[in-house]
């Protein structure tokens, strides 16, 4: 299959042609063209590595009521992803090299996007010992990326044993940073509306700890810790000076810590409630600066998806977590590129070739994050940044509608995605 | 008046002095009198949804609703966040099906009236009976009838609450009531029990009891639960005791003519001890009969009685 991809800004630039040939980029330039090429008119159209996310969770095994490994990399590709990392809370959990083989394979037999399973840092995601972490390195899903997620891997000892371990195959532990002790029943982000609205405060402090402490763990053992989802000012900071140290510490943001705030729990509607939960307008600032200086390394969706019935009932009842494959890129326009704060290179490292290098997926034939350049892989997304859509949950992709952007207007649409030179979106539908 | 009572922020200083009115007019149309019903509500159908026991409050409820003629069902659904039983959902639509006028719902979720109330499922009007850690705006309500009773308006009257407010419904209810009919709240209680972000709340605070007494026209102690110590808001319950119960001593720091409130059920011996909460200037058991007045008034208001 061969395309020709004609009059795309390459990373926002001046507008060029893609030839991909045969799963790879063979020419960038002006007037490039095939016998027998398929056509893409991508004028107007942004052009960006295809997107890669360090923090998907498929729901598959156990929990195929609320995303499967088809629906959800369907998503994914329809948000511009050509990867997905598969988070461990599964049922059962993916701690054994058999559930993370199985998790890999249904990524390819889907073939929406490369899934890439993440593997349980604890048994059972119990805290109280390893996983298998080496056989889960060593299966046909070759995992890289190790994370209790859902979970913190509160025991310091453990942590520390995890991070050294990992070494052996040039793993990294992906931590949940949430002091358990300090967030039993925790509903929201602690302060005054929590204090108001009578739900159990999630303090940042909660998080920062845990954020403190293992990035000096991490320098002590010289392993690799990444940080999911840091949502505070405070972690922003410590990461900061961690990373002016030299430590190997790298961490992501989630796009709805990049947009929303706590004020809208004040209606108690439970498609807000996410864990940790939505922060200040403070938080929300210092995570922007904090993507746009390299402090946090990489956009990461946390895409949760819930059936209905555990988000139509009480908030204290209802699940933690919301969707955000799909409308991923279009909330980082808003928040980023929009605002000035990022240029869409620099968009591209964060959603693309920092997560794939934090992710170990960028080598080896199916190579990611790689740079759009002849020889390269060919996975891309075209974006028509001109474009906005109002969010209706009834038309994603996802089998949940567990969306906090419903009715919100976003900028910016997916028109096309390729991966390996094979299109999995054309026209903003699956091919 | 809206057509929902949430939260004691959804009444002005009008429609609460309206509330109060109307429960001064309840009172005298029945107080005393043989026969203690009045026709206004016949036809209507109040349903009790209680998620939480609570025999005290439905009980109100239920004698408010039946004294203004209103057809009343109980509702109590099981269930807590650990073993969900029938959905929050499921029960609205289940009420709306049966034409139910006016929801009552008590519920250990906070905010779940809120949801009720806007969710779509049901069209009738909402009141809170007690949710979660959030608010008991009736039971502020019956707190400020009782306190105009015995002190009149309340502008520049100072109400001093103590004890547990970080699991309190009713100091959240009431710190935004009295405020709102310009009466001066002081929260009293350890550092613990106070909320994150209560600077911002309309009212002062402290941690000590005995110089919050000296000026207060109303001193309101909440109930303490024993279990609260295991995750170490406080030492012990004589610990607590000590430092913020209502005793005989403290008792007689405050003016002459100053009155005790507590809204049940009581720890005698933790919160508050026997000779106080029996004292003459105790007024815990009018609260309860003032109660059901405010409740009439609520429901009479709501529901638009008069039509």
């Amino acid at each position: 299959m061969t395309w020709v991809v004609r009059g795309a800004r390459l990373l926002g630039g001046d507008p060029t042609d893609l030839l991909l040939r045969e799963g790879r980029v063979e020419d960038v330039g002006s007037g490039l063209d095939a016998a027998g090429a398929q056509v893409l008119d991508a004028g107007g159209l942004v052009a960006l590595p295809g997107l890669v996310d360090l923090h998907t969770h498929l729901r598959e095994p156990g929990r195929e009521d609320a995303e499967t490994v088809e629906t959800g990399t369907r998503a994914a590709a329809l948000g511009g992803f050509t990867a997905v990392h598969a988070m461990a809370n599964t049922e059962p959990v993916a701690d054994t090299a058999g559930v993370v083989e199985q998790v890999w394979r249904l990524g390819r037999e889907a073939g929406h996007v490369d899934v890439r399973p993440v593997g349980a840092v604890t048994a059972g995601l119990q805290g109280e010992r390893l996983a298998e972490l080496g056989a889960m390195a060593d299966s046909a899903a070759r995992v890289r990326v190790f994370s209790d997620d859902g979970h913190c891997v509160a025991d310091a000892m453990l942590m520390r044993r995890a991070l050294e371990y990992v070494k052996a195959f040039d793993g990294v532990i992906a931590q949940h940073a949430q002091e358990p002790r300090l967030t039993e029943d925790a509903q929201m982000n602690e302060g005054e509306i929590a204090g108001r609205l009578g739900l159990r405060g999630w303090p940042s402090v909660a998080e920062e700890a845990i954020v403190a402490r293992d990035v000096l763990l991490a320098a002590h053992v010289r392993s690799h810790v990444h940080i999911c989802h840091l949502s505070t000012r405070g972690s922003v900071e410590i990461v900061r000076v961690a990373k002016q140290r030299g430590f190997p510490v790298t961490a992501e943001v989630t796009p709805h810590h990049l947009l929303l705030t706590e004020d809208l729990v004040a209606g108690y509607d439970p498609r807000y409630k996410v864990n940790p939960p939505l922060r200040t307008a403070d938080d929300v600032a210092a995570l922007r600066q904090g993507l746009a200086d390299g402090t946090i390394d990489a956009v990461a969706t946390d895409h949760a998806p819930h059936p209905a019935e555990d988000k139509e009932c009480e908030w204290d009842a209802a699940a933690f977590g919301m969707l955000g494959l799909e409308t991923a890129l279009s909330v980082v326009q808003a928040t980023m590129v929009d605002t000035g704060l990022l240029d869409w290179a620099s968009a591209a490292d964060r959603l693309s070739a920092a997560p794939a290098r934090i992710g170990r997926c960028d080598i080896g034939d199916h190579a990611q994050g790689r740079p759009l350049a002849a020889g390269e892989p060919a996975n891309l997304v075209l974006v028509d940044p001109s474009a906005s859509a109002t969010v209706d949950a009834r038309e994603l992709a996802s089998l949940s509608r567990n969306t906090p952007y419903e009715g919100r207007s976003l900028p910016g649409r997916v028109v096309a995605t390729f991966l390996r030179g094979r299109p999995t979106v054309l026209d903003g539908k699956l091919a | 008046m809206r057509r929902h009572l949430l939260t004691a922020a959804d009444l002005d200083r009008d429609d609460a002095t309206l509330v109060l009115d109307t429960a001064a007019e309840m009172a005298r149309l029945t107080e005393g009198r043989s026969v203690k019903k009045l026709p206004t509500l016949r036809g209507r159908t109040v349903v009790n949804l209680f998620f939480e026991d609570s025999t005290r409050t439905r009980t109100s409820f239920e004698l408010a609703a039946k004294r203004l003629s209103a057809d009343v069902v109980n509702f109590s659904a099981k269930g807590s966040s650990v073993s969900k039983g029938e959905s929050l959902k499921d029960t609205a639509l289940t009420l709306e099906a049966m034409g139910a006028d006016a929801v009552v719902v008590r519920h250990w979720a906070s905010g779940a009236p809120h949801r009720l109330a806007f969710s779509g499922w049901i069209r009738s009007s909402v009141v809170n009976a007690g949710d979660g850690t959030h608010e008991h705006p009736t039971q502020a309500l019956l707190d400020a009838f009782t306190l105009r009773r015995h002190l009149g308006p309340l502008d520049g009257r100072r109400v001093t609450v103590v004890g547990d407010v970080l699991h309190s419904r009713v100091a959240r209810s009431n710190v935004l009531l009295l405020s709102t009919l310009g009466a001066e709240v002081t929260l009293v209680g350890p550092p613990t029990l106070l909320p994150v972000g209560v600077d911002g709340w309309p009212c002062q605070t402290s941690y000590e009891l005995d110089s919050a007494l000296a000026k207060a026209d109303a001193v309101m102690m909440l109930r303490v639960q024993r279990e609260r110590m295991s995750a170490a808001f406080f030492p012990s319950a004589r610990e607590y005791s000590r430092r913020y119960g209502l005793d005989a001593r403290r008792f007689a720091l405050l003016p002459d003519d100053a009155v005790v409130l507590h809204p049940g059920p009581m720890n005698r011996g933790m919160e508050i001890t026997a000779d106080v909460a029996d004292s003459d200037r105790s007024v815990i058991v009018e609260q309860v009969t003032n109660g059901v007045y405010v409740r009439m008034a609520v429901l009479y208001l709501l529901l638009g009685g008069a039509s």
